[in-house]
């Protein structure tokens, strides 16, 4: 327990920071409810690890909770190349935030891993987070107010600065979605899609070169960026936010904030209600 | 950053399997772990967190992992923590409590941790370097970056002894000197490596668990023993396949023809002279002057630590080798008609033997104990009767500890302890410009020996609130 009421959780490369309100006892029973099911969730997703760093694939069956959410998270892009550990973080925090629901009544939870967070909302309940483009140099840029009914039970982030290796070149491009793992793996992929392929001033590296075990084996990651002209940055934002509104066209989405250089784009940007969900700050 | 104690094995090509947690990444030199917290530092499996809790001054708080080969009873939330000093900050001159006076129970007994970080001007190293190579004769100035910071002490067995830091370099020489010997201290207590040159000596750098540098050479091992005891190690090894055998060792230079190993065996005379001190039958002393080559002398040549050969024992076909006592030199000789050594290939079984020499060797390295007195005002931080705290550590009801590494306390008055600072997470020393260094101390006692020796019972905090104060 933090001091200011908050839990923090850790195990592994697992690091969460939950937050409930309600009643105290229910707030208590959540938080006992978390930790009982961080007891295990490291265990369980490392007995399927192999299965789960390989390209997702239709027909696959996974046991536990947490592989199965990322299974499910990931499976409608698997078109592209993409594993079940693009959920992984997403799908850790649904799990979690799950277990303190079905533990005890809340008015609100959140369940933040490391950036992927899970979120609930009881009817009337609203919620403002930050966002932040640069995950090395921590700033607000911009806060998303998310209201109950607004259909967003996660957010995430993920870009090339940030702790998973990204294909693309953008900061930061972060997710509203239905679930935190289907956030993350959007967000995933939107941010593999903003991307200047080829362009000489993005260094790049084989992910396996950099952690032998990682799911993207010798795909090149993005490991070093120099400065972009406008016009290039445009072009990186443009190619994600295409992927983006793909996305989001598919139902799979809320919407997405992409960040590459210090430029920014929201999409859908002619949707005026979304419009009002991110406010840059 | 903590040095982490968890089994990490490492491969060939540097990487390391991190077993910290279930997903047991492969980590490569200079990148961390899927969890970030873990890296690889040059084979070092270390922690690198960010930690919350860990850098933030004033709740410093060390999790032991695994300690004393228990078995982790799964529960995620704070297993047992231990509460170091690190952090903790001071209050020197110690007129007012110390930081952390922390209560918490273990088996069911109230124990008191007096966490607080101890400002020494009377403090130093003791370092000891695994080589026979001279680094320096006895009570000659150690200097860093010019200044003399230390001296030589004694050679001990297979190693060389240096004394650094203490009062008079640290305050009664002058600032500059003061000044670098803190930096040198400090340096070398937090895991730094530090290059010191030696009075008409050698120049070594020094690093905590690290090999020794000596003259830009990485020193590779110790030597097996002096070369008297080589010879009645590997005597058996040797006899039937050569006629004599010199161990060249700037301490004891062994002769197996001579040397009782030898006469048991019983080797003929081979006629050879040794240039040095005779000891006893097959041990000479002072066969050349110490140095970096042969055996820690200055020798790059072994023969010219041979005298001519007595022609009433010696005859031509003679084969001898010539070893250091670390295996790490070698020649083979036979002697001609003149009577005359002339280098020959070296038969196998020879190679094979100096190979074992070289195997039986362990890697030479640096180790660094901090040693300081807390017995002064720091005590008045935990007690209003200071005395009382030094007899309570002397009948060990109190336990002192240093950024939770154990201690060796000196006998005698005051709280005079040694602590090898591997043990110690890493950055765990700091300084004040006075200059002294600034060290984690713990005083752990129990609760009701606490009250007895006049503590400052109403500072006492719960561990709880330790843990969660942001």
């Amino acid at each position: 327990m933090l001091d200011d009421g908050r839990l923090h959780l850790q195990d592994g490369p697992i690091d969460l920071l939950i937050e409930a309100w309600g009643d105290a006892a229910s707030i208590r029973l959540a938080y006992m409810a978390a930790s009982d099911r961080m007891l295990t969730v490291l265990d369980e997703l490392c007995g399927e690890l192999l299965a789960l760093r390989a390209p997702a694939a239709a027909g696959r069956t996974f046991t536990g909770q947490v592989a199965c959410r990322m299974h499910k998270a990931v499976h409608p892009h698997a078109k592209n190349f993409i594993t079940p550990m693009a959920a992984v973080a997403g799908a850790v925090a649904d799990d979690v935030l799950a277990a303190m629901r079905a533990a005890a009544p809340l008015t609100r939870a959140y369940v933040n891993n490391g950036g992927d967070i899970a979120l609930y909302l009881a009817p009337g309940e609203s919620f403002r987070a930050g966002l932040v483009d640069r995950p090395d140099q921590p700033r607000l840029f911009a806060k998303a107010i998310i209201k109950a009914g607004d259909g967003v039970g996660g957010i995430a982030t993920s870009g090339w600065r940030g702790r998973s290796f990204s294909l693309g070149i953008a900061d930061a491009v972060t997710v509203l979605a239905a679930s935190a793992a289907s956030a993350d793996a959007a967000a995933t992929m939107i941010a593999n899609a903003a991307d200047l392929p080829g362009h000489e001033a993005v260094t790049r590296l084989p992910a396996t070169q950099l952690d032998p075990a990682s799911d993207l084996g010798p795909r090149l990651v993005t490991r070093g960026e120099g400065r972009l002209t406008t016009q290039e940055i445009t072009a990186a934002l443009e190619a994600g936010a295409r992927q983006a509104r793909r996305l989001i066209a598919a139902g799979l989405i809320k919407s997405a904030a992409l960040h590459v250089q210090g430029q920014s784009c929201v999409v859908p940007y002619q949707d005026e209600m979304l419009m009002a969900e991110i406010q840059y700050a | 950053m903590t040095e982490v104690t968890a089994n990490d094995t490492l491969s060939t090509d540097g990487r390391i399997r991190c077993d910290a947690c279930p997903v047991m990444c492969y980590i490569k030199p200079g990148l961390s772990g899927a969890c970030d917290r873990y890296a690889n530092e040059d084979g070092v499996l270390i922690r690198v967190d960010p930690h919350v809790i860990l850098n933030r001054p004033g709740t410093q708080e060390v999790v032991r992992f695994l300690e004393n080969g228990a078995d982790w009873d799964g529960n995620i939330l704070a297993p047992a923590p231990v509460v170091t000093a690190i952090g903790a900050g001071t209050t020197y001159p110690d007129y007012k409590p110390a930081p952390f006076i922390v209560s918490s129970k273990i088996q069911g007994v109230d124990m008191v941790t007096v966490v607080t970080e101890g400002i020494f001007s009377y403090c130093g190293a003791k370092i000891k370097i695994d080589t026979d190579r001279h680094l320096g004769l006895e009570r000659s100035i150690v200097r860093a970056a010019g200044e003399p910071v230390g001296h030589v002490m004694t050679s001990e067995y297979g190693s060389q002894m240096l004394s650094l830091g203490g009062v008079h370099h640290l305050t009664g020489s002058g600032k500059k000197q003061g000044r670098v010997t803190c930096e040198t201290l400090l340096s070398l207590c937090n895991g730094g490596a530090v290059e010191l040159t030696i009075d008409d000596g050698a120049r070594v750098v020094v690093q905590a668990n690290a090999a020794p540098i000596i003259n830009g050479e990485p020193e590779q091992r110790m030597r097996v023993g002096c070369g008297s005891a080589t010879i009645g190690m590997f005597a058996k090894q040797w006899h039937g396949h050569v006629d004599d055998v010199v161990v060249v060792d700037d301490h004891i230079t062994g002769v197996l023809s001579e040397h009782q190993a030898g006469k048991l065996l019983g080797m003929a005379e081979t006629g050879i002279r040794i240039q040095g001190r005779r000891s006893t039958p097959g041990r000479y002393f002072e066969v050349a002057d110490p140095g970096t080559g042969w055996g820690g002398t200055d020798i790059s040549d072994p023969l010219s630590i041979l005298g001519a050969f007595d022609k009433k024992h010696a005859r031509p076909g003679i084969r001898f080798l010539m070893v250091s006592t670390t295996g790490e030199h070698a020649a083979y000789y036979e002697l001609d008609d003149s009577l005359r050594p002339r280098e020959k290939a070296m038969p196998d079984q020879l190679a094979a033997s100096v190979a074992l020499i070289a195997e039986n060797c362990e890697p030479a390295l640096c180790s660094v104990l901090f040693m300081a007195g807390a017995g002064g005002s720091l005590r008045s931080g935990v007690t209003t009767n200071p005395v009382r705290l030094t007899k309570s550590v002397r009948e060990a009801l109190t336990k002192v500890t240093c950024g939770g590494a154990p201690v060796y306390l000196w006998p005698g008055g005051g709280i005079t302890f040694m602590v090898d600072v591997s043990l110690l997470p890493k950055n765990a020393f700091g300084y004040v410009p006075t200059p002294a260094l600034v060290a984690p101390v713990e005083f752990s006692l129990r609760l009701n020996d606490y009250e007895r020796l006049g503590g400052h019972v109403a500072e006492l905090r719960s561990m709880a609130s330790i843990l969660s104060q942001p």
